[in-house]
């Protein structure tokens, strides 16, 4: 089942990480200061203005790091096609000739469905080197037993998802029950096989920064090769604040461990604007080395259309309308 | 500007920023609106050039961006005249219209920050990017804050009336936002003001006052005279203004110290810093890394509370130190007026140079050296951020402040020792602490000797909440209700009449030797650590009645027990730390304990002024009274909670000086020098107290009554002699953080001046006569007010 990634060309970045066996002293205690993360939030994207034609590739690095997403209830498989269709031109052609990029094959990151629309978005992203993604594990809430939730990866897994998004236990997490969310976490991750697990946190759900801290690191300890914020359907989902908190966590078990692990915010990235402010705080946390769709991904619906109008007017200098954007 | 010649599939490829520049175009037109050239701001109109003038420079490029007046005394003269004659008018204004003036003020000032922004980038060097976002915001709120108090002075401080003329002298670094915090309290006490700017970045200051006059401030209410550093003295020295207000060096702030020493001028010096910034091992880790960046990288390091001292819990250190230079790899300096740079320029050549050599310095004292592993821009006077680690706190980079982007670390090992090695500067301007255990950081904070605490932050600033140092960073507060006191005065202060006192120097007698001649041995001693001690001189000096007969003779100290003295009471630190309940039952008791000898007391008073029986019952009960009331004060002086506009609770904790000096007078010799000593001692200070040398056997007598009364060793000492002498060696005293003395106007200039050596705390009656016998004169909150200093103590929360 498995397809040469977009990016997956010699020396991109990869994510690596086996994750390490469960030792409650292998936990460290993170502690995260509010106030001084959300100053780190509010000043990052005032310190890191990007203009001109660097907005524009910015812009366009950014839509290749889009999980294009549709997971509602009405989702068919005609929606999905649709989907699959703007993943693969994302921006429109007259766009990319005038930026010059129009031989660089810019494609979403991955296509984002639930596990029924899996071999849908298979089908129509067959040859184009995008990697379906498909939502598992009893998503949204994950109160389903055990067995189902592996079941339901290894069942994504077989219809050609090549990522897992799989969401926690918040209980485990809320209660400190550290042991019990590495355990059904690495089941999940062995039902994964060669597909990569992203670990979705909720952390809108979790309380604290530190909880947020203590839950990135044991993903990670249970070889999540991504950790994600939200669902998107919590009442919270990414911010600045508690990306900083993952991606310091995430980079904290790097310089520990050696393990390279990827970082998806998802739900309420809608502007341009927001995301260059990601993409300020993933340089500046962890490098350029994270700038890519390897190791970073936006889960985001409405973004890309954002996106296409300021490119559109980057290339006209004229102010886009959304309906000259092709829909998904 | 600069044009993008990157492709965007190159950029692509980088993930590169680029440049993201604020244009200059509005600022230079303002700039060539009038010719380049600019003369002072005075009296509401902005003159012509002067003939002698000097550039102000762009430090980002290295070039010219006007030429400025070279202020005269002529035109000093000018200035302050302007402000005097503006007085009567602005003072007489009501509440409500003064506060009009100042809210028109804010709202110019918000109309107008983007050029006010871009102008102070382009004069200082500073990344637009905190011009934009932190100083001219903050400029706007102090006027917003202020307009306030402009309604509320009067009703706020009844007893109270406008300082008169104020003169501010404006440092480089923060060249609008410290206008602001001198102008805006002064307007809104009533005060008009005169503002020297510094003269490597007066543009602000002149684009201000005709922003001020276009607002509608009536001419003369705000003058700008520009000028270097002689106009400044020339304006500080000047013999109409009332009151000094400076931010700069220490060793200016020491010279303003001694030039207005007997003047009568209201004097606050907010000045260097050398200021700790501590993180224990529980702190978040990530989170102070990034503090230090807001530390020592904001304002390339040119800020007088900037966390330059590192002291990282040795545990923690060598991750600490690894995680802070990955991320001074990712700084970025340049351009300041490109928006994505975190370090603009150093002000100016010279400030450049004396980083540069204090880097050498510290390299050769053996300490090691990083640096980010890019370059800085060659075309501006750039200077890269740095950090120096395990430094001792004995080398020069520890102690001397650097005033740019160079960080010295030192690692302790306990609570204590991070306290002590904190306290171990000639500064005390600030502090950061970090650990995310709350207890801890409450802890640390009291003990730390600063007028800034903040918790799990830095370099956080706001009107509401005064900003000012302690030791040699300075004295006063800005901000708050505790900087508006600086711009008003005491009604009463006018009603004192002259001093008369005729100066009275004991003649030494070699002490008696103990012996049959006189079975009892009337030589009264010191009281020094909670005993009684003989002179270290040995010397006596004989005590007439006021009948000219011999009422018994007076230990006559000398220097070295006032050195005795002033550790004692350094060590007394358990009175400062007892509770204010404690404090409040001592004072009680001894206000009882004297009750019950009034008639002993009133007899004494006879025998040594003359005093009439009823006159002298007056004055113990009048003591005892005043006991009471500063007794009742004692556990009543609240601290508050400033409202600040962030998610905190900011502190403005009431604290005692520390030592304090006492010089009484000879009128009313008990009542005085009770007035003096129980504010001081109400508000936990230890006094080094030196009773009216004519009279000392009143206060002798009182030592008998404070060993009764539980005032533990050392909390209050004794010493009878000379006063001006004793004065002299205490105001010289660098552990002596204050002193106060009633006595003659030179006696008191030699006070104020010889006090520039710690920059300690004065207070003298500027030889004026205190009525001792009345309450509004000598007894209230004016005098609470002097007892202790404000440290503001900032805590956020949240999880």
């Amino acid at each position: 089942m498995t397809q040469p990634r977009p990016s997956g060309s010699a020396g991109a970045p990869q994510v690596d990480n086996p994750g390490i066996a469960y030792r409650e002293a292998d936990v460290p205690d993170l502690r995260v200061n509010l106030s001084a993360s959300e100053r780190r939030a509010a000043t990052l994207p005032a310190r890191r203005s990007v203009k001109k034609n660097h907005q524009a590739a910015w812009l366009l690095k950014a839509v290749t790091m889009i999980d294009l997403t549709t997971l509602a209830g009405d989702d068919t498989p005609g929606r999905v096609q649709r989907l699959c269709a703007k993943a693969r031109n994302p921006v429109r052609h007259d766009v990319l000739s005038a930026l010059g990029m129009q031989d660089e094959r810019i494609t979403t990151g991955a296509v984002c469905v639930y596990p029924t629309m899996v071999p849908h978005a298979a089908a129509n992203l067959k040859g184009s080197g995008i990697p379906v993604a498909s939502v598992a594990t009893g998503f949204p809430a994950g109160l389903m037993p055990l067995e189902l939730r592996i079941q339901e990866v290894a069942w994504a897994v077989e219809q050609g998802a090549h990522e897992i998004d799989v969401v926690i236990t918040r209980e485990h997490a809320l209660t400190g029950n550290w042991a019990a969310l590495h355990e059904e976490l690495t089941q999940f991750k062995a039902a994964c096989g060669s597909a990569h697990m992203k670990v979705i946190l909720a952390v809108g759900e979790l309380g604290t920064q530190d909880v947020i801290a203590k839950a990135s690191w044991v993903a990670m300890m249970a070889g999540a090769d991504f950790i994600k914020t939200s669902t998107g359907k919590e009442s919270v989902n990414a911010t600045l604040v508690n990306s900083l908190t993952m991606v310091r966590a995430l980079r904290h078990y790097h310089d520990v461990t050696g393990h390279t692990v990827g970082f998806k915010p998802a739900g309420g990235i809608k502007t341009a604007k927001q995301a260059l402010a990601w993409l300020a705080l993933i340089k500046d946390e962890l490098g350029d080395r994270w700038l890519h769709p390897n190791l970073f991904r936006f889960g985001a619906s409405s973004l890309l259309g954002d996106i296409e109008r300021q490119l559109e007017h980057h290339v006209t200098g004229r102010y886009a309308a959304a309906h000259h954007q092709p829909l998904a | 500007m600069s044009s993008d010649p990157a492709t965007v599939k190159e950029i692509f490829n980088t993930m590169d920023y680029g440049p993201a520049p604020e244009s200059p175009k509005e600022a230079l037109h303002w700039i060539q609106q009038h010719g380049g050239t600019f003369g002072h701001h005075i009296a509401g109109r902005l003159e012509a050039p002067g003939r002698k003038r000097f550039e102000t420079v762009n430090p980002g490029r290295n070039e010219t961006l006007a030429r400025v007046t070279q202020g005269t005394k002529g035109d000093v003269d000018r200035a302050v005249k302007a402000a005097r004659d503006a007085l009567p008018d602005w003072a007489g204004l009501t509440p409500q219209a003064r506060a009009e003036h100042l809210y028109a003020l804010a709202r110019t000032i918000q109309k107008h920050s983007r050029l006010l922004a871009v102008l102070e980038t382009l004069d200082n060097g500073k990344p637009i990017r905190e011009s934009r976002d932190i100083d001219i915001p903050l400029v706007a709120r102090h006027f917003y804050h202020h307009a306030g108090w402009a309604r509320l002075a009067t009703e706020t401080f009844p007893d109270h009336e406008p300082v008169g003329v104020a003169a501010g002298v404006i440092p480089w670094n923060f060249p609008l936002l410290m206008l602001a915090w001198k102008a805006a309290p002064a307007l809104a006490a009533g005060s008009t003001i005169v503002l020297k700017p510094a003269e490597h970045t007066p543009l602000t200051a002149l684009l201000f006052a005709e922003l001020a006059r276009e607002a509608g401030l009536p001419a003369g209410v705000l003058n700008v005279v520009t000028g270097d550093g002689q106009t400044g003295a020339t304006l500080v020295g000047h013999d109409d203004v009332d009151k000094v207000a400076f931010t700069g060096s220490t060793e200016v702030g020491r010279k303003i110290r001694e030039a207005t020493a007997g003047s009568g001028k209201g004097l606050t010096l907010e000045l260097g810093g050398k200021s700790p910034f501590v993180v224990f091992e529980d702190a978040d880790i990530d989170g102070a890394v990034e503090g230090v960046v807001d530390a020592i990288w904001f304002n390339q390091g040119q800020v007088c509370c900037a966390g330059s001292r590192l002291l990282v819990q040795e545990g923690i250190a060598a991750d600490f130190h690894a995680r802070l230079k990955r991320r001074m790899e990712t700084l970025r300096v340049g351009d300041p007026l490109d928006k994505a740079i975190d370090m603009g320029a150093i002000v100016a050549p010279v400030q450049l140079d004396r980083i540069q050599e204090l880097c050498a310095i510290g390299e050769a004292e053996g300490s090691y050296c990083h640096q980010p592993s890019w370059a800085v821009p060659e075309d501006g006077l750039f200077f890269p951020p740095t950090l120096f680690e395990n430094v001792s706190p004995a080398s020069t980079l520890a102690r001397e402040e650097i005033f740019g982007p160079v960080l010295v670390s030192t690692t302790f090992r306990t609570t204590g020792e991070a306290v002590q090695l904190a306290n171990d500067t000639r500064y005390g301007l600030a502090a950061s602490v970090w650990s995310q255990d709350v207890n801890r950081c409450l802890h640390v904070a009291p003990q730390l000797e600063v007028g800034v605490v903040w918790v799990n932050g830095t370099n956080q600033f706001d009107a509401a909440a005064g900003f000012g140092g302690v030791r040699e960073s300075g004295f006063g507060r800005e901000g708050g209700i505790e900087g508006l006191t600086a711009y008003l005065k005491p009604k009463t202060d006018r009603a004192r009449k002259a001093f008369a006192e005729e100066a009275f120097t004991p003649k030494a007698e070699p002490a008696p030797v103990d012996g049959p001649a006189d079975p009892v041995d009337r030589t009264a001693k010191l009281y020094v650590g909670g005993k009684q001690a003989r002179p270290d001189g040995g010397y006596v000096y004989p005590v007439l009645g006021a009948d000219g007969t011999l009422a018994g003779t007076a230990s006559l100290a000398n220097r070295k027990d006032v050195r005795n003295a002033v550790e004692a009471a350094k060590k007394a630190t358990g009175w400062s730390a007892a509770t204010a309940h404690n404090r409040a039952q001592v004072l009680y008791f001894l206000a009882e304990n004297l009750t019950v000898r009034r008639a002993e007391f009133a007899a004494r008073l006879r025998q040594l002024t003359g005093a009439s029986r009823p006159a002298a019952e007056r004055e113990v009960d009048a003591t005892v009274s005043r006991l009471f009331g500063y007794a009742a004060w004692a556990d009543k002086l609240d601290g508050r909670v400033h409202q600040v506009p962030m998610r905190a609770v900011t502190l403005a904790m009431k604290e005692p000086h520390g030592v304090a000096g006492v010089l009484a007078p000879d009128e009313a010799p008990l009542l005085s020098f009770v007035s003096l000593v129980a504010p001081l001692l109400a508000l936990g200070n230890r006094v080094v107290a030196v009773p009216s040398s004519r009279h000392p056997l009143v206060i002798t007598d009182l030592m008998q009554v404070i060993e009764t009364s539980d005032l533990p060793a050392g909390s209050i000492n004794l010493l009878t002699g000379a006063k001006d002498e004793l004065a002299a060696t205490l105001a010289d005293h660098d552990d002596v953080q204050a002193v106060w003395y009633v006595g003659t106007a030179a006696g008191g200039a030699e006070v104020e001046r010889r006090s520039a050596g710690n920059l300690k705390v004065t207070w003298t009656n500027g030889g004026k006569r205190i009525d001792w016998t009345d309450d509004r004169d000598a007894y209230g909150p004016a005098w609470l007010e002097r007892a202790h200093r404000v440290k503001n103590v900032w805590v956020p929360y949240g999880v």
